[in-house]
């Protein structure tokens, strides 16, 4: 891009990390080298594990103590910054280099105010007096379109939404306009409208500050939007670097392939397509494979990956890769990817009613504990589902999809008998259940099972995971006591887990293994309904990918109906028929998932689909941002609740009138003001691929 | 943040109300009858009568327990059974003197506990914190009447440099009786000294390892103002309320320290009126001290809860 | 597939591993073998000691350290290591049987509690705070000094005034894994109360548990020696630790080993018992609750 004539400011050489631990030293990254220039957003992606974490803190000589910088050099701008002694590089630190870190709510002081957060970066490095530098942290709080900077200056972190902190931190790292940025996946703990408007802002700042910046994320999409130049990380080594435009056209790296083939794609209907996966693991730094270390899990793998471990080569300008089949993979790409597999052929829209939820219902009287409740007033009623109808059909996959605190997880446990509905109807299979599980019967239970989002959390740490997956197939599953163990196995290689597996603890698995097993788990009652609340939301993309390969073969198996809760749009739209979309408690839009994802759509469902990143730098897609953040549920704005935030309000019948429920077509449903017609006529499609970027 | 103390002055005055009705019942609990311990097991059966009479120790307990509680609010807090004197001037001086020697504790164990938990926690796992950590834990293990004598075998009886005894005329003023105060109050802090240390230390090393941490270190700040600004003013937000509770720990020190140097204390006092049976003493002095275990733990929660914004401004 | 998956290492074991970690910490170590050397002791005491400790010797009175008498002897010529041996017995059946009455009450409660949640739990909570309100030593106090100190009783009221403590943190265990995902997988297969109750929620408490007991029980042996002290201890003849302390301190300017053993035996058993409870702290609970 237009980068490449400005100035290096940050230039790595052979960087080695390590770690001491007690099984001997880690060597956590390797040979690493990197140049990030002026004004340039460079991209370093990774999974969890990968060492990227590490070297952004190797970078600036921050590690824990355990850790050390064993060879290698980092330049900054002409200082060597190995050579600073502790006191020199805490000048460095805050003036020349700053650092915008992941959890927002985090990294802000609970008991300093904002405002004095940012001024104190002032006073130390710009020597300012203290009304200068609160005029200064007023100053910042402006650029990064706070609110009311006065008031946000004088608050604290707990008074304040995770959007908000982001952008004060932001402020904060720009204070002393650095020459060298870090931002270690500064999106990621925010919903996807939050992130899309705080990227919008990262890229406009950069441009006008001119700062380097390197980027560290697991979110190919966000790398594709704001990045100039991306780097791929594995087991602690770069595998491929390049310009955006060159690694996501041209990827030279088989991890890249496989990164990119497990992400699903909103823009692409490849529902009936099986997502590409990884299989294995990132290995230990300790137990490195011989040859190319990605070479086991490679699917271009031949004898030359065993014997030799290549250094980055330049096989394109400006384009590093260190797989020595590059050629073979970039052939790969047209032919290999697209092996259709249709999953779903079957048209369910007749299929027998499984789940049908009318009306439901959820208040929470908010009140504090016991005796205390004497000295406070009266209860506040919070509305986390109101009014929400669903059906599910056998065979058929539901989403449910919304940001954090619409209500998807509520409903969803009312559905399990985990919270109990305040008011509505639960018919499964045309019987109507009660709200409580307690007062489930047997028969019921075995319907309806659940996986749960933290797998760390839903497998007890003190029983074999064998016996987790058998306890419910002797209690619900009619299987005689001497065949459980055989069906335990069996189930295990449903979901791809050697059987041996049986007796190991949760601790000795990985997370996406812990999350196989309660999959195994919820199976083994052979239910009708499965709830599948945000199963794949922990954990990363290609064993997303494989997770979910896995749970779209199990049904086409056993023709189980999903109710599938998340707030991944990309994930609902590769895994579900229909689509539901949920804010502040209440149903928006439903439909099949093709139209749901075709104008015209609900205004909010396309402030969603305009906010999700494509990992596709060639797509344009229109920018449709929502201000503010999600109104709180124990005070929900009147007329449409969407009315705060809609950048498609009309008037005052949006404050005032609840919206009506408009048929685009038997099968889908837009709850708005607007009538179909304007909104199919203003709306355009999810992206669209943009012609003067093509090459 | 006014709703906050009264909920919590609302919970400790029903708490008070409880640890009453349990001081009252155990205390009632002596075998045989009140005025037969008085009068002696020679008495005859009139006079055990007529003293029950007058104690009032033929009415309802209910009604017993009542008068007791109503009394004591109001300050009548009855005669020694004993001595037969106003049991109330006779807690109060020896009160004064208790209090004397848990100031001169607390001034002493406070923030020497914090600076040892802070060094620990900088130096978490090197030879520092293994040495004041593994100390302060022998120490908040060992007895005071323990660390007392042997304070006193080397201090007072080897060196001579400090008096053995702290047996002072109770109306002593603080200045002529520091002397004595010294080695009766460091016997006293070096349990609650290890229990400072141990818990500062552990908080300090959380908020250590914090993101707003790492993040002040990044901005570059010096290392002093990221450790007082950034780190104890959220460390030690905690050891407020650690301090109060270990309120609890000092007074039983207190009562053991005073019976190992002969220090006109409540502690003192409270001993000599087990051993006499005198069941009126122990009534009012288990009930002060309850109160100004209550009381300094409602100040932690007022004092937490001024420093703390999150209570401070609601959440 | 199948060969990556089982390729992938399992992390070395969990043994291995905390016995590497606990040689970084000694303290650990020492408290390990302190205690190990009590429990040696006074299970083989009786066997051993050369004396029985009421012997009275007056012809021997107030002697220092020698080959007959380990420790010397007191002031009626008694084998002062005979006497420590022997209240060491009585330390751990009294401080021990208190600590496991705590322990088993504290449980119990903490269970019921924790998992019944609600009105129960208020009420029983509620209670606890009261209890927590007087300092032990006080309520031990008053309550011996009106029923008298017997052993039973001492144990009692070791048992009792500790349930408070224990109660809570097995509460807040049980709280924590109520809340689990597990409990809930448990409930959508129809398991029982007593199901989840004893074999979901129980094995989680018992290491936190554990590490309760031990700290428990190095408090459980520092009020029993401080009520010796003030003579609200195991009553004579029987050797209570604390009222040989008491005792001695008469006779401390002629024969101070009189005090200072028995002081230093309080002193060695207090600290290594605390050191073992730091030390199942960190095993038992990597990474987990501090203070």
């Amino acid at each position: 891009m237009a980068t490449d004539d400005k100035p290096t400011v940050l230039e790595v050489k052979n960087l080695w990390v390590s770690y001491a631990t007690d099984d001997g030293p880690l060597n956590t990254v390797r040979n690493v080298s990197m140049k990030i220039r002026r004004g340039e957003i460079y991209g370093l992606v990774g999974e969890s594990g990968s060492g990227k974490t590490t070297l952004a803190r190797a970078l600036v000589r921050y590690l824990p103590r355990n850790g050390s910088i064993t060879s290698g050099s980092i330049s900054l701008a002409g200082t060597d910054l190995l050579a600073l002694s502790p006191g020199e590089l805490r000048k460095v630190w805050g003036a020349r280099v700053t650092m915008v870190h992941q959890d927002p709510s985090k990294a802000i002081n609970p008991s300093i105010t904002v405002g004095e957060q940012i001024a104190e970066m002032a006073r130390v490095h710009l020597g300012m007096s203290r009304a200068q530098a609160r005029h200064k942290a007023l100053e910042m709080l402006e650029k990064v379109q706070l609110p009311d900077p006065e008031s946000v200056a004088g608050r604290y972190a707990h008074q304040l939404s995770g959007g908000m902190l982001q952008r004060i931190l932001i402020a904060t790292a720009l204070t002393t306009n650095p020459q060298f940025l870090i931002m270690d996946e500064p999106t990621t703990a925010l919903d996807v409208t939050t992130e899309a408007v705080i990227l919008d802002l990262v890229r406009d700042l950069l441009r006008e500050y001119q700062t380097a910046v390197l980027y560290i994320t697991h979110n190919l999409g966000v790398v594709a939007r704001i990045c100039d130049r991306v780097g791929v990380m594995y087991a602690g080594e770069i595998m491929e670097e390049g310009s955006i435009q060159r690694v996501f056209t041209h990827k030279l790296h088989p991890y890249t392939l496989g990164l990119l083939g497990c992400v699903p794609r909103i823009d692409i209907d490849k529902r009936d397509i099986t997502l590409h996966t990884i299989p294995g693991h990132i290995p230990r730094p300790d137990a490195l494979p011989e040859g190319c270390i990605f070479g086991p899990r490679c699917t271009f793998n031949d004898n030359t990956c065993h014997q030799t471990r290549n250094p980055l080569m330049e096989v394109e300008p400006e384009h590093f890769t260190i797989c020595g089949r590059w050629a073979d993979v970039e052939k790969s790409i047209r032919e290999d990817f697209a092996q259709e597999k249709a999953i779903k052929a079957l048209d369910q829209k007749d299929a027998p009613l499984v789940l049908d939820a009318r009306n439901i219902e959820k208040q929470f009287k908010l009140r504090r504990s016991g005796l205390s409740n004497l000295f406070s007033w009266k209860p506040e009623v919070v509305r986390a589902v109101d009014n929400v109808s669903i059906r599910v059909r056998k065979g058929a996959t539901m989403g449910i999809v919304g940001e954090s605190g619409c209500g998807k997880t509520t409903f969803a446990r009312c559905i399990a008998g985990f919270e109990q509905a305040t008011s509505g109807d639960i018919f499964l299979e045309g019987e109507a259940l009660p709200y409580s599980i307690a007062k489930r019967s047997k028969s019921t239970l075995k319907k309806i099972q659940l996986v749960f989002q933290n797998p760390d959390a839903s497998l007890n740490p003190q029983h074999p995971v064998g016996q987790s997956v058998g306890r419910p197939l002797a209690l619900l599953g009619n299987v005689l006591q001497s065949e459980i163990d055989q069906c335990v196995r069996e189930l295990f290689e449903a979901v791809n887990l050697p059987a041996d597996y049986v007796n190991r603890l949760p601790h000795e698995l990985s997370g996406g293994e812990k999350q196989r097993v309660a999959i195994a788990r919820a199976f083994a009652a052979d239910p009708e309904l499965m709830i599948l609340d945000e199963p794949i939301s922990s954990l990363d993309v290609s064993v997303q990918a494989s997770l979910m390969n896995m749970l779209a073969e199990l049904q086409k198996v056993k023709g189980t109906a999903y109710l599938f809760i998340s707030h991944d749009l990309a994930a609902v739209r590769h895994l579900s028929d229909w689509i539901a979309v949920v804010y502040l408690g209440r149903l928006w839009e439903i439909g099949s998932a093709e139209d749901v994802f075709t104008p015209p759509y609900h205004p909010y469902t396309e402030a969603l689909l305009s906010a999700i990143p494509i990992p596709d730098p060639n797509i344009h897609q229109e920018r449709i941002r929502l201000q503010g953040s999600v109104p709180s549920a124990v005070n929900i704005p009147s007329g449409c609740r969407f009315h705060t935030r809609c950048p498609r309000k009309i008037g005052p019948i949006c404050e005032n009138e609840e919206p009506p429920w408009q048929n685009v077509h038997r099968f889908h449903s837009i709850c708005c003001h607007i009538p179909l017609e304007e909104l199919t006529a203003m709306q355009v499609p999810v992206a669209s691929e943009t012609e003067e970027e093509q090459q | 943040m006014i709703a906050y103390i009264l909920r919590r002055l609302g919970m400790i005055l029903l708490t008070m109300l409880l640890a009453s009705v349990i001081i009252f019942s155990v205390t009632q609990l002596l075998p045989g009858d009140v005025a037969h311990v008085i009068l002696g097991q020679f008495a005859t059966p009139q006079a055990v009568e007529n003293l029950r009479e007058e104690l009032g120790l033929n009415r309802p307990i209910i009604v017993q327990y009542w008068d007791w509680l109503t009394s004591f609010i109001r300050g009548d807090w009855g005669i020694s059974m004993v001595s037969r004197l106003e049991v109330r001037p006779m807690i109060m001086e020896r009160l004064r003197n208790s209090l004397m020697l848990a100031s001169v504790s607390l001034l002493f164990y406070v923030p020497l506990g914090i600076l040892l938990g802070v060094i620990a926690a900088l130096n978490e796992d090197r030879l520092a914190d293994q040495a004041i950590s593994g100390i302060s834990m022998a120490f908040a293990g060992l007895p005071e009447f323990v660390t007392g004598l042997i304070l006193i075998g080397i201090l007072a009886i080897s060196l001579d440099i400090l008096p053995a005894n702290s047996s002072i005329e109770p109306q002593t003023s603080f200045k002529e009786a520091f002397p004595f105060l010294i080695l009766p109050a460091i016997t006293v802090s070096l349990t609650s000294l290890g229990y400072i240390a141990r818990m500062t230390r552990s908080s300090t090393i959380d908020v250590l390892r914090a993101d707003y941490t790492r993040a002040a270190d990044m901005k570059g700040l010096p290392r002093w103002q990221v450790l007082t600004k950034h780190v104890l003013r959220n460390s030690l937000l905690p050891t407020v309320t650690v301090v109060a509770m270990g309120i609890g720990w000092l007074i039983g020190g207190l009562i053991v320290t005073e019976a190992v140097f002969g220090y006109p204390g409540v502690g003192r006092l409270l001993i000599y009126g087990i051993q006499r049976r005198d069941l009126i003493l122990i009534q009012a002095i288990s009930m002060l001290i309850v109160a100004v275990y209550s009381f300094s733990n409602l100040a932690a929660d007022i004092l937490y809860g001024i420093l703390n914004p999150r209570i401070r401004l609601g959440g | 597939m199948q060969n990556i998956l089982t390729a992938r290492q399992i992390p070395a074991s969990r043994i291995s591993r905390t016995i590497k970690r606990l040689r970084r910490y000694p303290a650990t170590l020492i408290g390990f073998t302190l205690v190990g050397i009590f429990i040696l002791m006074a299970i083989i005491g009786p066997w051993i000691t050369p004396y029985g400790f009421s012997d009275q010797d007056l012809s021997n009175r107030l002697q220092p350290a020698s080959a007959e008498h380990w420790f010397g002897t007191d002031q009626f010529g008694r084998d002062i290591f005979s006497r420590v041996l022997a209240g060491s017995r009585d330390v751990f059946t009294i401080a021990g049987s208190g600590t496991l009455l705590a322990v088993l009450m504290g449980l119990t409660l903490g269970m019921v509690s924790g998992y019944l949640g609600g009105a129960a739990d208020e009420i029983l909570m509620r209670f606890m705070d009261v209890l927590l309100s007087i300092p032990p030593l006080l309520l031990a106090m008053i309550i011996l000094g009106t029923v008298g100190p017997s052993r039973l009783n001492i144990v009692l009221v070791v048992g009792f005034l500790y349930i408070p403590m224990v109660a809570r943190v097995v509460r807040s265990v049980v709280l924590d894994i109520k809340t689990r995902e597990f409990i809930e997988a448990a409930k959508m297969r129809g398991e029982n109360s007593g199901y989840i109750l004893f074999r979901e929620i129980l094995p989680n408490v018992l290491p936190p548990l554990a590490v309760e007991a031990s700290m428990r029980f190095s408090y459980s042996i520092f009020l029993v020696a401080s009520l010796g002290f003030l003579g609200l201890g195991v009553q004579p003849p029987s050797p209570d630790w604390g009222m040989m302390v008491s005792e001695a301190r008469t006779w401390y300017n002629q024969a101070p080993w009189v005090l200072l053993y028995p002081a230093g035996t309080i002193a060695l058993l207090v600290v290594g018992v605390a050191f073992t409870s730091d030390g199942l702290r960190r095993m038992l609970l990597p990474g987990g609750v501090s203070g």
